[in-house]
């Protein structure tokens, strides 16, 4: 990418080092990358989804991903918890790194992979057979045994971390099928933190919510930023401008593929695209 | 405005305001769709009625033809254990144990078989693998039962007799259940082949039901890091629960009246034996053997009887079965 011109923009938000990280970067700058993803392509049977995208993804950051409909971006999300995969004819292709190990290599885990990428998903899913309590603790009883006092405070830890705790610690024992959508999805979000994942992938968190819930999502993401990655895909512009330090803008070309077109700090994206597309797709062009 | 319809003429000419405008034209096939759904109603009322009326004849037949039986021996009908037609001495209870025994065998090994089919046909077959295996299960319930009768009598029965049974015998006689001698003919052989009867209910409506598991449900499992074997255990089976207990009520529902299968492998001797090697009789079996042979109305009339028995058996066990399905389905 060229350097923005000086005059253009305002000096607090010129980025630091170059935004697309080359190949062979700096130690220094790795240690800080939650997880890299090189040259992946995606496909469901012979159709390709995504083609040839790399980007990096920086440790207590929220990055996220937007572009229009069918772009994607889901597609994008859902490579990096290998759920992709179980997609029947699904498949993916190139490399994803993470703690130095490509996930996608021979005799990598997704089972143990999903452990350590938590997801959050666009319909709040808690399971209906479960209690709310059961529900923040499944994960970790997946993980194995847990002594039941630890599953106490871990169940009441992710639920305040996912400012729940105060609405429902009187009825732990309820279906969570009786909580409204928006404490249905906080829950989800309990629900994913509670084993203390490395990354927390959220698709289109707050787009089944109403307007104030889906601002308590986002004001949960930006706590949850402190403790945790996080890559959320959205289509609302104005929730990637609010919550996330970077942006990815993906594109489907004439032939539906989807490309990474542009990839900077949010506040530089927004306010000086580089790419004509981008700028189109920001200033509610096309999309 | 020639070609236009006269609902559309009547319309214009209204909004020209032509005098003197005719009612606007019915309908005419709205007029027909009156009287034809009266008609129609009328015809779908009679067919259903004509089932009502079916099942309230047999109950009266049953009830009254069976009259003389239970005149004569009252509850003991149902809880004597002697059937002696040359002396007029019937007792029902082993027949009821022989059905109720055989029966629940079935499902408890009709049960796992069937839910575990299901679950490989929805998790684990590849695609192409998929639809001939439901075909098969399918095919399964579609074979006649004098068939299934006819491969336990001269395959099934001498196999077990010199395998399992044998086995068993050898091994495990001190439990009571498990006592020789075998004949291979046996309540066990029974239960198992209406076991393999009714394992195609089991699985095609548990099939049925876990194809419905939300994605949402399937994926949220997955990416807390679960297993497949965890998915199953924690999404799939909690969502088909009803699907199971439903199959499974409807499978019982058969393995009950299972009629000529049983009669050809269970021996069709009137006695309650703890053991299972021994041969047995059912409700059904009874019927199918000595109808022909009643030759008094007191034996026909306890003939009836069971059937009644029969009849009001599986009524409990449906009764039991909605209200099984009805509880888990509330309680999720």
């Amino acid at each position: 990418m060229v350097e923005p011109t000086a005059a253009l923009e305002p000096v607090h938000l010129r980025p630091k080092v170059a935004e697309r990280p080359a190949q062979g970067e700096a130690a220094a700058s790795q240690a800080n990358v939650a997880m890299s993803v090189e040259g992946l392509s995606a496909f469901y049977g012979k159709f390709k989804a995504i083609e040839d995208v790399s980007l990096s993804f920086d440790r207590q950051n929220v990055t996220a991903i937007i572009g229009p409909s069918g772009c994607g971006k889901s597609t994008l999300l859902r490579c990096l918890n290998r759920l992709h995969e179980i997609i029947p004819n699904a498949r993916a292709v190139g490399k994803v790194m993470m703690d130095g190990q490509n996930i996608y290599a021979p005799g990598m885990n997704a089972v143990l992979l999903r452990r350590k990428v938590g997801m959050v998903f666009q319909k709040p899913n808690p399971f209906p057979s479960m209690s709310i309590y059961d529900n923040a603790a499944s994960g970790l009883k997946l993980a194995g045994r847990v002594p039941k006092d630890h599953l106490d405070e871990v169940v009441e830890r992710s639920l305040r971390q996912a400012a729940l705790w105060n609405e429902v610690k009187d009825k732990l024992k309820q279906s969570a099928f009786n909580l409204s959508g928006g404490q249905q999805q906080r829950l989800c979000i309990a629900r994913a933190i509670a084993v203390q994942p490395e990354i927390v992938l959220m698709d289109e968190p707050a787009s089944a919510l109403d307007p104030i819930s889906t601002l308590k999502i986002e004001d949960l993401m930006v706590e949850l930023r402190k403790d945790y990655t996080i890559i959320i895909v959205t289509h609302n512009l104005q929730q990637a401008a609010r919550v996330s330090d970077r942006t990815a803008f993906l594109l489907g070309g004439e032939d539906r593929i989807g490309h990474l077109i542009e990839y900077a700090p949010t506040k530089e994206m927004f306010t000086n695209p580089k790419d004509d597309r981008t700028e189109q797709y920001i200033t509610g062009r096309f999309g | 405005m020639a070609g236009q319809s006269p609902r559309r003429q009547w319309w214009a000419g209204r909004q020209m305001g032509i005098a003197a405008i005719p009612p606007m034209p019915q309908r005419r096939v709205g007029g027909m769709n009156v009287r034809g759904d009266a008609i129609f109603r009328s015809v779908l009322a009679v067919f259903a009625a004509i089932i009502l009326v079916i099942i309230g004849l047999m109950l009266v037949m049953v009830v009254t033809q069976s009259s003389e039986a239970w005149r004569k021996f009252g509850l003991g009908f149902i809880t004597g254990t002697e059937w002696a037609p040359p002396f007029s001495k019937f007792g029902a209870l082993p027949y009821i144990y022989g059905t109720v025994i055989t029966s629940v065998i079935a499902l408890m090994l009709a049960a796992p078989i069937g839910v575990g089919c299901a679950v490989f046909i929805i998790e684990f077959a590849p695609a192409w693998l998929r639809s001939p295996v439901s075909f098969m299960v399918e095919l399964l319930a579609a074979v006649p039962s004098v068939v299934f009768g006819l491969w336990g009598i001269f395959v099934f029965a001498p196999w077990m007799r010199n395998g399992p049974d044998k086995f068993l015998v050898s091994h495990f006689s001190f439990i009571p259940l498990f006592k020789g001698p075998t004949f291979g003919l046996g309540v066990l052989s029974a239960g198992i082949i209406l076991a393999i009867i009714i394992v195609p209910y089991i699985t095609s409506v548990t099939r049925e039901v876990m194809l419905l598991t939300p994605t949402n449900q399937r994926e949220g499992m997955l990416a807390l890091g679960a297993t497949r074997w965890e998915v199953i255990r924690y999404v799939i089976l909690p969502f088909a629960r009803s699907g199971i207990v439903g199959g499974s009520i409807l499978a019982l529902g058969r393995a009950l009246g299972e009629t000529m299968a049983v009669t050809m492998i269970i021996g069709n001797r009137a006695q309650i034996k703890p053991s299972l090697f021994a041969q047995g009789a059912t409700m059904s079996s009874v019927i199918a053997n000595e109808f022909a042979e009643a030759a008094t109305t007191l034996y026909t009339s306890s003939l009836i009887a069971i059937a009644l028995l029969l009849l009001v058996v599986a009524l409990i066990m449906n009764v039991l079965g909605r209200l099984l399905v009805w509880s888990v389905a509330r309680s999720r």
